[in-house]
């Protein structure tokens, strides 16, 4: 019976350029740098895998379907660097399979800092994602699956989601399995689904491990493993990060052939389907309630906050930036606002990690500076002379004052 | 496994990071078991005055005259035995004078052993040739210390019995291969610095020729860091399996953190620190202008340079004409207690080398609790993850750097404590486990 809910997750940072304390300069971000990222990601990722998808869902005719989760600032550079992206995704939200989940528009850690910065950024993305596919998002995700209690109050007061998608941690769950609709405690109508984190990273981080006891994966065996949950459980959530068609998993290690097949092998069994979020928690009960007095979150092994909170520049970066908040908006410069906003992304915080910094892993991978604390000092000074910005267009007289005058 | 170790300086007569290296891994190799012969040449008293009672090389002697510091070798150096060269050869010997001694090493040498005469004939020969042009070209008189050193090295070594002889930079190898020539034991020479990181591309031709030499008599040789490892294949010509890389240590230290005041600088003052020697090596005028950079964003810092060198009245003049001499303080060469007194005062310990094989300052600087910033063109940044790192001629990035620690106290603090806890992973016990399983492996292969 268990149905297959693929939620995918499509993110880009705007990275900064190198700037010195010396800098002057208001362009605060590296567009070369930021583009030909864009660009080698989609063709080897967005590009190839939402046509994929596409061929999929047609050949299925409706019977395999997915979910995204599609950032603001990746999808302001899809805009800007390689719009073809857009129309792939567009073509994927005229199919009817395809559910658009909303998150905070620029990938923040706001719900942690700034609820007001949190409700905002949470309406710019439902907006844009309204506009871009007339969808209206009725499952929310936080950055980095970020999730507490509160989390859920917070979203459930919002009376504009019905679930919340997070990490099936097994410290919150004990002796409990992902694969069924939980509830948190004190929500009366918002669900839960929970990421069943070993099948997901059997694909996202394992498929292409030779040491693996199980490699190598083809759709035949992984659809076996997805039968065998028949009967303790009605849902298994497989939440990935998008790059891993063909940038994580490169081509050659057949993850495209591995997905191209999936559905044939999985709809073999007649009790199996895919299905959308939105679909799940229609479908199936909520079987009991989950709670979660602690932050957890998709990251590492801790799956905790470590990788953007676990050390003191990282905190210290956050607070500064976040304690600008009211200088930034009482500008009222839309320029300011945007750039500050685009400072609020985890992704400058992550590259300050310091946590495995020796011993050069997967941290490494995704980080565009040498080291943590090149970030913290490149981010530092960006902030401080977007402070001054702020500071400069607060003195300035205001058109009310220079015509008084 | 015993030891003839050949070295040019010991603490407290150092001049550099050779002689801490040198205690180091003696240190270390002590512990291991390792019984060491360790010949320095006749100290030179420098006159300058230190605050920590430290073991002389008169007072290691093999019998030492009821000197006040024997208790602490025995503990702290147990298994080593330090012998300074024999006064009666002259510091400034002509190459006649030079000749004469060896021939008079040989004679005692043929009452011994007949053994390996030819070979030691050669040498002389070749020795001797060598120190008959270095007369016309070279003034100095380093390259004549070297030879009058292997002289009296020849002479000691015939009298102890060993496995392996270790020899240290080059003013020692003339003296290890002579050894090996004349004992058969295998040679290792160890690396801490090459020709071109002391002179750039102007080599003194004599000093390379010597080290070229050494490192290819050798049976193995020690380098440093994958840096110097490099020098030495492309520029010694010298092959791969040959060289291993043995990262030079640090001993662990507790030390107290002293507030600036008690020195005389005012406590609201940030101290960014040069210590070395101030050489072109060193980079001490990249670290000039990145203070001038520095000054024009903060005030109130103060940049130490401690350490002398050739190049320190150019760079007293240099400070001046920048108009920065008010804010940059020279100390002069400092050891002992007033090295831990100067890294306790500072906020950031900066190593702007142009080229360095390997940097044991940095390790010092973050075992005191400084955060450090060094050039990329060193040895040390090979093995360091929690420091900052800078091209030695990028001044904009330094001074950026720089300030960014100055500016913010979490980047000092993580800089700090990840620095520390990294640093304490770098011990002389596994520079010494290295070497002893060299010595091991060379002494095998001579035995079979």
């Amino acid at each position: 019976m268990p149905s297959v809910c693929f939620y995918f997750q499509v993110h880009q940072p705007f990275r900064l350029r190198h700037y010195t304390v010396f800098d002057k300069s208001v362009s605060y971000f590296d567009e070369f740098k930021n583009a030909s990222i864009c660009r080698k990601v989609a063709n080897k990722c967005y590009l190839p895998t939402n046509r994929l998808l596409l061929k999929m869902i047609r050949r299925y005719e409706g019977r395999f379907k997915v979910s995204f989760s599609v950032t603001g600032v990746v999808l302001e550079q899809f805009q800007k660097y390689c719009p073809e992206v857009m129309s792939t995704f567009d073509a994927l939200a005229e199919t009817g399979c395809t559910e658009f989940i909303a998150e905070t528009y620029y990938h923040s850690l706001s719900f942690l800092y700034s609820r007001n910065e949190f409700y905002e950024q949470v309406g710019q993305h439902m907006d844009l994602v309204k506009r871009l596919w007339g969808q209206t998002p009725r499952i929310f995700r936080n950055t980095e699956l970020i999730y507490n209690n509160q989390l859920a109050e917070t979203i459930e007061s919002m009376n504009q989601f019905d679930a919340i998608i997070t990490e099936g941690a097994d410290r919150i769950l004990g002796h409990r399995n992902s694969n069924f609709v939980y509830r948190p405690p004190n929500c009366k109508n918002l669900k839960l689904l929970l990421k069943n984190y070993s099948l997901s990273d059997d694909i996202a981080f394992r498929f292409s491990n030779r040491g693996w006891e199980e490699w190598p994966l083809d759709a035949p065996k992984f659809s076996r493993w997805i039968d065998s949950v028949n009967g303790c459980g009605h849902t298994v959530n497989l939440f990935m990060d998008y790059e891993t068609f063909g940038e994580h998993q490169w081509e050659d290690t057949g993850i495209f052939d591995f997905m191209f097949h999936l559905p044939e092998y999985i709809l073999r069994h007649p009790d199996n389907n895919f299905m959308t979020p939105s679909q799940v928690i229609r479908s199936y009960p909520v079987m009991d309630v989950v709670d979660v007095p602690h932050v957890i979150s998709w990251a590492d092994t801790e799956r905790d906050l470590s990788a953007w909170l676990g050390n003191a520049m990282q905190s210290n970066a956050l607070h500064e930036a976040y304690k600008m908040e009211k200088l930034v908006k009482q500008t009222a410069k839309s320029d300011i606002i945007e750039d500050w906003k685009k400072l609020l992304t985890s992704d400058h915080f992550y590259y300050m990690c310091t946590k495995y910094f020796s011993d050069g892993d997967v941290h490494k991978y995704f980080n565009p500076y040498d080291s943590p604390y090149d970030s913290y000092i490149n981010y530092m000074n960006v902030l401080s002379n977007l402070r001054q910005r702020c500071k400069d267009a607060l003195a300035e007289p205001t058109e009310v004052e220079q015509q008084a005058s | 496994m015993k030891v003839f170790m050949l070295g040019w300086e010991f603490p407290p007569f150092i001049s550099g990071g050779l002689g801490t290296a040198c205690h180091g891994l003696t240190k270390a190799l002590s512990n291991l078991g390792v019984h060491i012969t360790f010949v320095l040449p006749k100290s030179v008293d420098t006159g300058n005055a230190t605050h920590v009672h430290m073991l002389t090389p008169q007072s290691c002697r093999p019998l030492p005259a009821a000197g006040t510091s024997s208790v602490e070798i025995s503990e702290e150096l147990k298994n080593i035995q330090f012998h300074t060269v024999s006064s009666p050869l002259q510091p400034y010997m002509t190459p006649q004078q030079y000749q004469k001694k060896l021939e008079e090493i040989i004679k005692q040498k043929k009452l011994l052993s007949g053994q390996s005469q030819q070979m030691l004939d050669q040498w002389l020969e070749r020795e001797f040739e060598t120190v008959t042009a270095a007369a016309g070209q070279y003034s100095g008189d380093m390259y004549a210390e070297s030879h009058r050193y292997a002289a009296a090295a020849v002479h000691l070594a015939l009298l102890q019995d060993f496995d392996v002889i270790h020899a240290h930079d080059w003013m020692t190898y003339p003296a290890g291969i002579a050894v090996a020539a004349v004992t058969g034991k295998p040679l290792v020479v160890h690396v801490h610095s090459t020709e071109f990181d002391r002179s750039g591309e102007h080599v003194n031709q004599m000093i390379y020729d010597i080290e070229r030499r050494g490192v290819h008599a050798a049976n193995k040789v020690i380098a440093v860091s994958y840096l110097t490892r490099n020098i030495l294949l492309t520029r010694y010509g010298i092959l791969g399996d040959k060289v291993e890389v043995i990262y030079n240590g640090v001993e662990a230290e507790d030390s107290s953190r002293i507030s600036a005041h008690q020195v005389g600088i005012r406590s609201d003052e940030k101290i960014v620190l040069f210590l070395g020697r101030i050489t072109m090596q060193k980079g001490p005028e990249y670290f000039l202008m990145a203070a001038r950079k520095v000054l024009e964003e903060i005030e109130n810092v103060k940049f130490v340079m401690a350490g002398s060198g050739d190049m320190m009245h150019r760079i007293i003049e240099m400070a001046a004409q920048m108009g920065i001499g008010h804010k940059v303080l020279f100390t002069g060469f400092l050891r002992g207690e007033d090295v831990n007194k100067v890294y306790q005062m500072a906020d950031l310990y900066v190593m702007p080398s142009v080229s360095e094989p390997f940097g044991i300052a940095p390790l010092e600087a973050l075992n005191h609790d400084v955060p450090v910033l060094i050039s990329k063109q060193s040895g040390v940044a090979e093995v360091l993850t929690h420091v900052l790192k800078v091209d030695f001629w990028d001044i904009q990035e330094m001074a950026n750097k720089i300030i960014a620690v100055l500016k913010y106290p979490p980047l000092q603090m993580t800089l700090r404590e990840h620095g520390n806890f990294e640093v304490r992973k770098l011990k002389w016990s596994g520079a010494a486990q290295k070497c002893l399983r060299l010595y091991q492996d060379m002494a095998a292969q001579v035995a079979t």
